[in-house]
């Protein structure tokens, strides 16, 4: 759920539009999809935007915020104001099922709810839960527990011999 | 950053200020010098896989860092800023464990002390969740996510060299022993911890320790690896400042382009 205060219309055309920014490293998700705007608010024309990071170690924020600095700029509106909100902590339950959805279309398993993945137990456990995004198939396994970026895992298919990429759940 | 602006909590006075400051420091150093040790295996991994899986846990550790210390710059205008916390201050002003300057080695080594160090801030971030300040408390939230990943790939990892071959089990053990000295250091409070503990009960060491210690066990018996039976504790504490000479090598390397840069913009 994103936050809008201040002047609403506005408020709401700036998250249409955010709604359209790809994440640069899964570019079928919005960060709107992704969950990382938390609130915008707009007060006589001048935007400030919250986000939330996801991983600390996520080198795509920079790059994000760029983007949805043009996309506000594109508006025709001032330079939006963007901070960085820590609190409550990004989780991937804020993944809506309609993103979930856009993600198996492109090959990526989506997130398990966050209970599913319960403080360190082997990933191996997990991995057996993960339906195969290609086949749909369980009889799935874990390659390596990161995969191209941070937040994803790389797996396997045991019935259709697919690799997969798995967006991991946090 | 300016959303979060900190409420110091019970925090506020001026010595438990400077303890809560030095705490942070001591979790923003301990991040930043090991993300550097692990960028170091970047491109040297033994296998691919490996070799991203070690950038990536390095990328979060140097992510940890950057928010901590904006986060301090943010309290505190005098920090100047979180690049001249990294890249300007010299090795008797880190407050980092002396754990996370030892060298690579070889992936045992790393791996272990990966295990070592993810398993502390694991059970530590579940208390500093909760604590009342809540600097401390949103970072950790967040932090302790990543850092049960970082664990549980290693700890994987320990399974498979200590009931792999031979050769691998011995370097596993020998690595476990070589760095046992460096860990009391993590399980007993700094200064700065146990100021805040006193004041605003952030967290309870015995707790920790006996999570940590039970967490190790466990996972060692199941590799077929040893709990070593010393107690002797490295007579180095970079909580004091007291470091190894590993240290300022580290930084020499990490600091110099931005030493030699100073103004650059990247
Ligand atoms: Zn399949």
């Amino acid at each position: 759920m994103v936050e809008i205060h201040g002047d609403t219309i506005t408020g709401e055309k700036v998250l249409r539009c955010l709604a359209e920014v790809l994440d640069p490293e899964v570019p079928v998700l919005s960060v709107v999809d992704l969950g990382i705007v938390r609130s915008i608010r707009v007060d006589d024309g001048s935007v400030t935007i919250a986000i939330t990071p996801t991983y600390s170690g996520c080198p795509a924020i920079e790059p994000i915020k760029a983007a949805i600095s043009d996309a506000v700029l594109g508006m025709g509106l001032s330079s939006p104001e963007i901070l960085t909100q820590l609190s409550p902590a990004w989780t991937t339950d804020w993944i809506a099922e309609p993103a979930r959805e856009k993600l198996r279309k492109y090959g990526i398993a989506p997130p398990l709810p966050r209970s599913a993945e319960v403080g360190i137990v082997p990933f191996s456990e997990i991995s057996s839960h993960i339906p195969c995004p290609h086949c749909d198939s369980l009889k799935t396994e874990e390659l390596s527990s990161f995969g191209a970026t941070a937040c994803k895992a790389l797996c396997r298919c045991k019935d259709c011999r697919e690799p997969f990429e798995y967006f991991k759940s946090f | 950053m300016t959303s979060n602006r900190v409420e110091h909590g019970g925090a506020a006075h001026t010595s438990s200020r400077k303890a809560l400051d030095h705490f942070v420091l001591e979790i923003a150093d301990d991040a930043l010098v090991l993300g550097h040790r692990l960028s170091e295996w970047c491109g040297h991994g033994p296998t691919i896989e490996e070799d991203i899986a070690l950038s990536n846990i390095s990328l979060d550790h140097l992510g940890q860092a950057q928010c901590l210390y904006e986060l301090l710059v943010e309290n505190d205008a005098n920090y100047g800023s979180a690049d001249k916390l990294a890249f300007f201050r010299d090795s008797f002003e880190f407050r980092n464990c002396i754990l996370v300057e030892q060298e690579n080695g070889d992936f045992a080594q790393t791996i272990v002390r990966q295990v070592y160090f993810s398993a502390y801030y694991y059970f530590l971030y579940e208390q500093l969740s909760s604590c009342p300040i809540s600097l401390l408390s949103d970072f950790a939230a967040k932090a302790r996510k990543e850092v049960s990943y970082h664990l549980r790939h290693a700890g994987e990892w320990i399974l498979r060299l200590g009931d792999g071959t031979t050769e691998s089990k011995a370097r596993a053990q020998a690595a476990i022993v070589q760095l046992w000295p460096f860990v009391e250091e993590l399980l007993a409070p700094s200064e700065a911890a146990s100021i805040l503990i006193a004041e605003s009960q952030v967290f309870e060491p015995s707790t920790v320790s006996s999570a940590y210690k039970q967490y190790l066990e466990t996972l060692l018996s199941e590799a077929t690896l040893e709990v070593p039976s010393s107690t002797a504790a490295s007579p180095l504490n970079g909580r004091q400042l007291k470091h190894s000479e590993h240290l300022s090598q580290l930084l020499s390397v990490m600091q110099s382009t931005a030493r030699a840069h100073p103004d650059a913009l990247w």
